[in-house]
């Protein structure tokens, strides 16, 4: 991972921070991120997802699709210990990221969200200045000087495509930017903290569709650096945005694929009912 | 119902509908009346209040009234020294003050507990309903409290003990809008800051905080008004004082406790003080109201 430092110079080349090395093996088979095993978990008594195995492969977007309650947005919740939020909720199986199990007790959750971000359904703008909103995730996790700051700002802002909107304005309320520019706002302060994980969850479900767009060629542009896992009801969304589908139902994993595969020849009968909308 | 039952309902009889019209908007002429009724009743003992107050309050304040303690009666004889509030509007700032430095942080601690750390746990149930039955208690109680824990064994009345009353009068009022405006802000805004890998307490001090400052602020707000009227708790507590004092190891003024000392002197003079005094309190508890309504408008 690049230092602070030279951060100027990878913005320069439209290059970022990341496993520079392995960026040329980008295809669908690469290496995976997050591999998810035997995943059970439970809200309560209730049992909302069903040994689920799970490849996130490395600068890629996997897409999650199914109908509502199928345990989708779970898994993701899963995936940053959100759950750990709500006594009562618990996951059993393994969710190895380097080679650890990241819901095993004993994970530091700090640290794992600051390396897996999530972007919500709807916009979550903190009341603060732009600036601040941006810095506040930054000023978590290090100790950057003004000027390291301010770089490191503009960066985010830069990468989340919004930077041209609010430079002018950094100093004024993240609350007064619409909902897509709020949005663009919450991805920015998501990758300001450099993760290697983003989750979305149905980023654009809350949003025009002008700002959905902006917000699918983000997410197209941001696979380069990031790890990318995206929630999302719209089947169209996915096939644009998603190099790798998983369709849920019940709480059970059904089917995972290539995109292309996914939509076009799925082997599952219930994927196919699902994605043609014969039901969900 | 089915379709078929419902085409084999016999039509409405026309005059029958009318006959109901007629006998429902009467029902509406009537409820309204009542309302209306009731409103002016409401309205007229407010108003009533408020036109005393104002007429027997504006006469007996004066520059005089603002700067001078305690004086006797003057037997209506105008070549002696009439007397004022100066130090029972001291006294009153000062206790009432102190008591907002102590309640508010207690308060907004309880609240935070109740809002972020025990929502719906036994323990969190129970303090909130300790709390609401303090909200609701009987001030004169809360004097009572303090006068066997604190004016007992100090031997005698003292402005910290009013202003320990006065502060248990605060805590519940704080606790009860802290945990309002923080259930306010939805669980999304938490995620979002948990999220990004920060601990909880940065979470509720960072941000929480922030979104429900107004609100927060407000319910301050009305805590010092409440307070700043109650007569009761210092009844037993802070007593009262003729002079000017700062000592809060001794009795102390407030404007409540001079208003109802002066009014039940039965002289003229002294009565037409306490009226003024009754008008200080209202017109700032007013003030104060109109703050806490800006501030918490400007929110939304």
């Amino acid at each position: 991972m690049s230092s602070t430092t030279d951060q100027p110079a990878a913005l320069a080349e439209g290059a970022s921070f990341g496993n520079v090395q392995a960026r040329s093996a980008a295809t669908i088979n690469a290496v995976s991120r997050i591999s998810v095993r035997h995943l059970d978990f439970y809200y309560g008594a209730n049992k909302a997802l069903k040994d689920i195995n799970l490849e996130l492969p490395d600068r890629q977007v996997t897409g999650m699709i199914g109908p509502s309650g199928c345990g989708k947005s779970t898994l993701l919740r899963v995936l940053n210990r959100m759950y750990s939020l709500y006594p009562g909720q618990r996951a059993e199986g393994e969710v190895l990221m380097d080679g650890r199990n990241m819901i095993a007790p004993d994970v530091d959750l700090n640290e794992l969200r600051a390396k897996v971000g999530m972007v919500f359904q709807k916009p979550t703008p903190f009341p603060m200045t732009i600036y601040e909103n941006i810095s506040f995730g930054v000023k978590l996790h290090e100790k950057l000087s003004k000027s390291q700051m301010d770089d490191r700002v503009e960066w985010a802002l830069t990468r989340a495509a919004i930077w041209g909107e609010v430079k002018d304005r950094l100093n004024s309320s993240a609350l007064g930017l619409s909902g897509g520019q709020q949005q663009r706002l919450c991805i920015a302060r998501t990758i300001a903290v450099r993760p290697e994980v983003i989750l979305f969850d149905e980023p654009t479900s809350a949003l025009d569709p002008i700002s959905t767009l902006k917000i699918e060629e983000l997410i197209d542009e941001l696979k380069r650096d990031f790890t990318i896992c995206i929630v999302t009801h719209n089947m169209q969304q996915a096939a644009r945005c998603a190099d790798q589908v998983a369709f849920f139902y019940l709480g059970e994993l059904v089917e995972v694929a290539p995109a292309a595969q996914m939509f076009t020849a799925p082997r599952e009968k219930r994927t196919q009912e699902y994605i043609t909308g014969r039901f969900g | 119902m089915s379709a078929s039952t419902l085409s084999h309902a016999p039509a409405r009889d026309p005059a029958a509908a009318r006959a109901l019209g007629r006998r429902r908007s009467y029902m509406d002429r009537i409820i309204t009346a009542f309302c209306l009724a009731a409103t002016a009743i409401g309205l007229f003992f407010l108003a009533s209040i408020l036109a005393t107050l104002l007429w027997r309050g504006l006469g007996a304040l004066d520059w005089t009234v603002l700067s001078t303690d305690f004086r006797p009666t003057t037997y209506g004889d105008d070549t002696l020294p009439k007397g004022g509030l100066l130090h029972a509007i001291i006294g009153s700032l000062i206790q009432v003050s102190l008591a907002t430095l102590v309640g508010t942080p207690i308060g907004l601690l309880v609240g935070t507990y109740l809002a972020e750390y025990a929502r719906g746990s036994a323990l969190g149930n129970a303090v909130r309903f300790v709390s609401d039955i303090l909200l609701s208690a009987p001030s004169i109680l809360i004097g009572l409290f303090i006068y066997q824990l604190v004016v007992l064994p100090m031997g005698g009345f003292s402005g910290i003990a009013g202003v320990f009353a006065l502060a248990i009068i605060v805590i519940p009022v704080v606790v009860r809008t802290t945990e309002d405006m923080l259930q306010l802000i939805p669980n999304t805004l938490r995620e979002a800051v948990i999220g990004l890998g920060a601990p909880k307490w940065k979470m509720i001090v960072l941000v929480c905080y922030k979104a429900a400052l107004s609100g927060i602020v407000t319910g301050v707000l009305l805590a010092i008004a409440r307070i700043a009227g109650e007569t009761a708790p210092l009844l037993l507590t802070s007593f009262g004082n003729n002079v000017v004092s700062t000592d809060l190891g001794r009795a102390m003024a407030s404007l409540p406790m001079s208003i109802y000392q002066q009014a039940n002197s039965g002289f003229p003079d002294l009565i037409a003080i306490a009226w003024a005094g009754a008008l200080l309190v209202t017109l700032g508890v007013l003030v104060i109201n109109v703050i806490a309504r800006v501030v918490l408008r400007k929110r939304t």
